[in-house]
């Protein structure tokens, strides 16, 4: 057994300490140790984008990083997305468009983009594309997901301009 | 799928770092954005005694351009700084346009040049880029530092000119003359997945749209990227039309014998290096692309 290192970081705003091994993966860290199941693993080598979060601000695959590296990050997850039970505008989209069957890369997509919707505010179809295209869905033909993150952009819009 | 256990260190100075890879009488590694060693480790490809994480070095991450107009790009630098940086898109406009193809955002926020260019592997854009700019790798150890041009670093796949004491610290561009103009294509079968094969050029034309000077650098046909004297040869002294951008891309292609492997053909790929490089150079000239007398 290798020596465990002591680590504290934000998660979703909450302060969060582990001890962990060095090889504990990020994902494995956040389902197992702090039981944060919304993040995903699928492929657990950068492929599929199912374990996707936000590295201080930026959308991340949380099964090639190890917990040891995120002493002093800030983290977000599927988890901090809604609040009180009421949905983002973003999970709220996805809800309406059909943008999910099985729902295993939901939280994934979501995160990516939740950073790429703050980046462009504004993005077109083609520009959805290329954002989620690290993020492998089997379910849903992708269609709906454009869609979702499309007619996202229009609320998050006509919110900041309310 | 877990990685076999390992030491681990995250070091503040480069010092510290080649102290513990010189000096531990371990197998260590070092662990630059992760984005090819962890998926490694996690198949138990790689099993490091010891993980030297670099992420924590601030001297190593950043982008600085020297009064000699040298452009520098610390080894830990990730490819999203790269392709967000206005200064990049100013002085390296080849490195701009090739960034967006390096696998996915989530990666790119991730990875780094430093990283990619030590693990060497022959569909990887950085190796090609550093070719087609004729760029310089700053290695060091802990008994010095020592430049290695770009064209000497990649030995074969996954094989560097890197002694095992050794990181790359920084990357260092020459300044590249105003008016030079740039080309990149690739081709994969999914948005962000390794070349099938790729193309950066450089171009240099006179006033009169003759081809002054070109570098035409061709990746994922064999196990290290390489510069195509043939399509240089064509091009230089010649007007630069269409039909000529044709011309080099045909010499290019006949004077390779790719790989074939379970995502192509030797012969695929051959055809894809004709179509890219045609492709690149009329990129690059852009307007200025000729009409062919009839």
């Amino acid at each position: 057994m290798t020596r465990l290192v002591d680590i504290a970081l934000t998660v979703n705003g909450k302060p969060v300490t582990g001890k962990v091994e060095p090889r504990r993966t990020l994902a494995d860290f956040l389902r197992d140790d702090l039981d944060m199941t919304g993040t995903h693993v699928g492929c657990e080598h950068g492929v599929c984008g199912a374990c996707t979060i936000l590295v201080n601000g930026a959308s991340m695959r949380s099964c090639l990083m190890f917990a040891v590296q995120v002493d002093g990050a800030e983290l977000n997850t599927v988890e901090g997305l809604a609040v009180d039970g009421k949905l983002t505008p973003l999970q709220d989209a996805f809800h309406r468009h059909h943008a999910l069957q099985c729902g295993f890369c939901t939280p994934g997509l979501l995160m990516t983009a939740e950073a790429f919707l703050k980046e462009n505010p504004s993005p077109t179809a083609d520009e959805v594309r290329d954002a989620i295209s690290g993020n492998i869905c089997r379910c849903t033909g992708y269609i709906p997901i454009v869609e979702a993150i499309l007619d996202a952009a229009e609320q998050l819009k006509k919110t900041d301009a309310a | 799928m877990k990685p076999a256990a390992f030491e681990y260190i995250a070091p503040v100075t480069v010092e510290e770092a080649l102290e513990a890879l010189g000096g531990s009488g371990k197998d260590a590694r070092v662990l630059g954005g992760g984005q090819s060693l962890v998926p490694m480790m996690n198949f138990r490809l790689a099993q490091p005694e010891l993980l030297i994480d670099l992420n924590r070095i601030s001297e190593l991450a950043g982008i600085a351009i020297r009064e000699d107009g040298v452009v520098r790009i610390g080894a830990m630098t990730r490819h999203r700084t790269v392709e967000l940086s206005p200064e990049i898109r100013e002085c390296l406009p080849l490195l701009h346009e090739a960034m967006p193809y390096i696998a996915h955002v989530q990666i790119r926020n991730r990875g780094t040049i430093g990283g990619s260019l030590a693990h060497a592997d022959p569909a990887a854009e950085w190796p090609a880029l550093c070719f087609a700019l004729d760029a310089t790798i700053v290695a060091r150890s802990s008994s010095g530092s020592r430049e290695i041009p770009a064209t000497e670093f990649p030995l074969g796949i996954l094989t560097t000119a890197l002694e095992p004491d050794e990181i790359i610290a920084e990357v260092l561009f020459p300044h590249q003359p105003a008016g030079r103009r740039y080309g990149f294509q690739e081709i994969s079968r999914r948005r962000g997945d390794f070349a099938l094969t790729g193309v950066a050029c450089t171009l240099d034309l006179n006033a009169d749209g003759v081809v002054d000077a070109s570098r035409i650098a061709i990746f994922g046909v064999d196990d290290i990227p390489l510069l195509s004297a043939e399509a240089v040869d064509a091009l230089t002294g010649n007007t630069m039309t269409d039909v000529l951008a044709r011309e080099a891309g045909r010499a290019a292609a006949a004077a390779i014998n790719p790989r074939s492997d379970l995502h192509a053909s030797s012969e695929y790929r051959t055809q894809l290096i004709e179509t890219l490089v045609y492709r690149a150079l009329k990129q690059a000239a852009g307007a200025d692309l000729l009409k062919d007398v009839a």
